[in-house]
């Protein structure tokens, strides 16, 4: 259902890991809470970010909601095409969707977050 | 429905429910001494005698017969329109529906107020409208900081003084520094914000300058040398304009201003005691996400219809709370129909026509209180339609002609101890030719 090789957190945002370098985004199970997606508020690249701490801001048609970023670190790069398709979210959110990356300050945050499995048990997907 | 206020029976029941023995027990934490139970009133007339007490209260306004007071609120025409359109029943309410899409019309005069305001400004969008103009100047101050994510605000002191204190009072909360760009007040000085003078104030630092044209005195900006400088240090210029300036003067968004903040009151909002006036608010669309306040765009329906609807609400508190744009905002509905009303009586033509008789009228004052040998201009540089003129003992003379029914300018001493012996006097398109020669008359018989 999700796929295996990224970390999932208990507010819908993606991990993956390659070597010090995470790339984020939202999972499928939010972008379709969530609706259509109309605008997203990216992060400035070189700004930094705690775990868990705000990274920008995801608006649809019926909900605003915050970005949280899965791991903190320095925001290394940033999808530019989403500000102006801001709908890649909803239709490839693993994918062409994926919103920053980071440079990761410690990798054992990586084991704080949920698998695939344990993702899907909590979405009931 | 019956609209009754609660009975005793309701009041026993709701004290019994908190366990409170009486409407008294639940002002306990007031203290004692501030608990007043006794006022000493008068004892009640009938409304005939209150109409007559009140009509002899009334009766001891001073109300001049000459004005030359500005500093921020002016005296314009309001054509009888816009007091025929802001009394319709349909519009007379002083805010924006709660249930907005149901009323189409209010929707539809605040996109037309936006429309208007974006062509007036240069800008190219523009908000419902605000409180009034100060907060509007604090809102901007405070968006520049978002765009920017800086938190200090440099503003030129040339700027309406109580327009500065919104703005300290503003940016104390979430610990903004506010540092002032001093203008040129020497003797022999422009009263001008040098461009230079702003440039050694910001830094990296700095999310804003803010600078008004015309500035508190009149005088015209260099606003695209301060727009530079601003720029230059990756800063907002926040523009703070006087709306039927915009006739004659360069459009802010020509100038290169980042945010368009405005008192809105010259069009078509009487003076009254200080309000209700409307703050205008124009931006770049790219900024609109953190721009406060409602915002009416255009749209289809279902059917393919145009319907107005109240846009990007996700700035709003009611969506977002504490991640609002800002949670302190308010707007002025009414107000801003009636710079509706009042901009499409007028016209461009017609707002023109305003501003050039104000500017002419200012002239015609300047040179007559010169060649009358009463006082001389203080500042060098190009001015509106308010000038500031140096007069041996002002305060007095000022004093002495209110006595006699002529408001003779604002006393600069008080806001700016430098200037004493000034006044900053301002004329309108209702400025006669009778009162210049009164103020003129009047100043040097008091001599």
């Amino acid at each position: 259902m999700y796929p295996d090789d990224l970390r999932y957190s208990k507010d819908h945002e993606w991990v993956r890991a390659d070597g010090a370098t995470a790339t984020i985004g939202i999972t499928s199970f939010a972008a379709d809470e969530l609706g259509d997606i109309v605008f997203v508020e990216l992060p400035e690249v070189g700004s930094r970010v705690e775990q868990f701490g705000t990274l920008g801001v995801i608006e649809s048609v019926k909900a605003v909601s915050d970005l949280y970023a899965p791991v903190g670190g320095e925001v290394s790069e940033v999808n530019e095409a989403l500000r102006d398709r801001p709908e890649l979210l909803n239709g490839d959110p693993f994918g062409e969707g994926w919103i920053a990356r980071i440079a990761v300050d410690d990798a054992a945050q990586l084991d704080s977050l949920l698998d695939a499995s344990a993702y899907a048990e909590l979405t009931g997907r | 429905m019956a609209y009754s206020p609660h009975t005793e029976a309701d009041h026993e029941r709701m004290l019994a429910a908190i366990g409170v023995g009486s409407v008294e027990d639940l002002f306990t934490d007031i203290p004692e001494a501030v608990r007043t139970t006794r006022f000493d009133l008068p004892s009640p007339l009938t409304e005939m005698e209150v109409r007559a007490e009140l009509s002899r209260i009334a009766g001891r306004n001073a109300l001049p017969t000459v004005s030359f007071l500005g500093a921020g609120a002016y005296r314009h025409l309001v054509p009888a329109v816009v007091n025929e359109v802001i009394g319709r029943s349909e519009f007379a309410t002083a805010y924006t529906p709660y249930q907005p899409e149901v009323s189409q019309g209010t929707l539809q005069s605040i996109y037309e107020f936006q429309s208007l305001i974006c062509e007036l400004t240069g800008m190219e969008v523009a908000s419902a409208s605000h409180y009034d103009g100060a907060t509007a100047t604090a809102e901007a101050a405070l968006m520049a900081c978002r765009l920017t994510r800086r938190d200090r605000v440099a503003v030129s002191s040339a700027v309406n003084p109580q327009t500065r204190r919104v703005l300290q009072t503003y940016c104390s909360g979430p610990g903004i520094e506010v540092v002032e760009v001093p203008a040129d007040l020497a003797e022999g000085g422009s009263g001008l914000t040098p461009a230079s003078t702003a440039a050694d104030a910001l830094d990296g630092t700095v999310a804003c300058l803010v600078v008004q044209q015309p500035n508190f005195f009149g005088g015209i900006e260099p606003m695209r040398e301060l727009a530079e400088a601003a720029h230059a240090a990756g800063a907002q210029l926040v523009a703070v304009v006087e709306p039927t300036s915009l006739a004659v003067l360069a459009a802010p968004g020509d100038y290169g201003a980042d945010i368009v903040a405005a008192e809105g009151q010259p069009l078509g909002i009487p003076l009254s005691f200080g309000g209700p006036y409307v703050g205008l608010m124009a931006a770049r669309m790219a900024s609109v996400r953190q721009m406060p306040g409602r915002l009416v765009g255009a749209t289809r329906d279902a059917a393919g219809r145009k319907g107005y609807v109240l846009t990007l609400q996700a700035r709003e508190q009611h969506i977002r709370r504490e991640k609002a744009a800002s949670n302190i905002c308010t707007n002025q509905a009414l107000c801003a129909l009636a710079a509706t009303a009042y901009l499409t009586a007028v016209g461009p033509d017609g707002l023109r026509e305003v501003a050039e008789l104000s500017m002419t009228q200012a002239r015609h004052l300047a040179a007559a209180l010169e060649s009358a040998g009463v006082g001389e201009r203080r500042f060098s540089a190009p001015y509106f339609a308010e000038v500031v003129l140096r007069i041996p003992d002002a305060a007095r003379r000022h004093a002495a002609l209110a006595e006699r029914g002529i408001l003779a300018g604002h006393l600069l001493e008080r806001e700016y101890p430098q200037l004493r012996d000034t006044l900053l006097l301002a004329t309108t398109e209702l400025t006669t030719d009778a009162h210049v020669a009164a103020v003129v008359a009047g100043l040097e018989a008091v001599r």
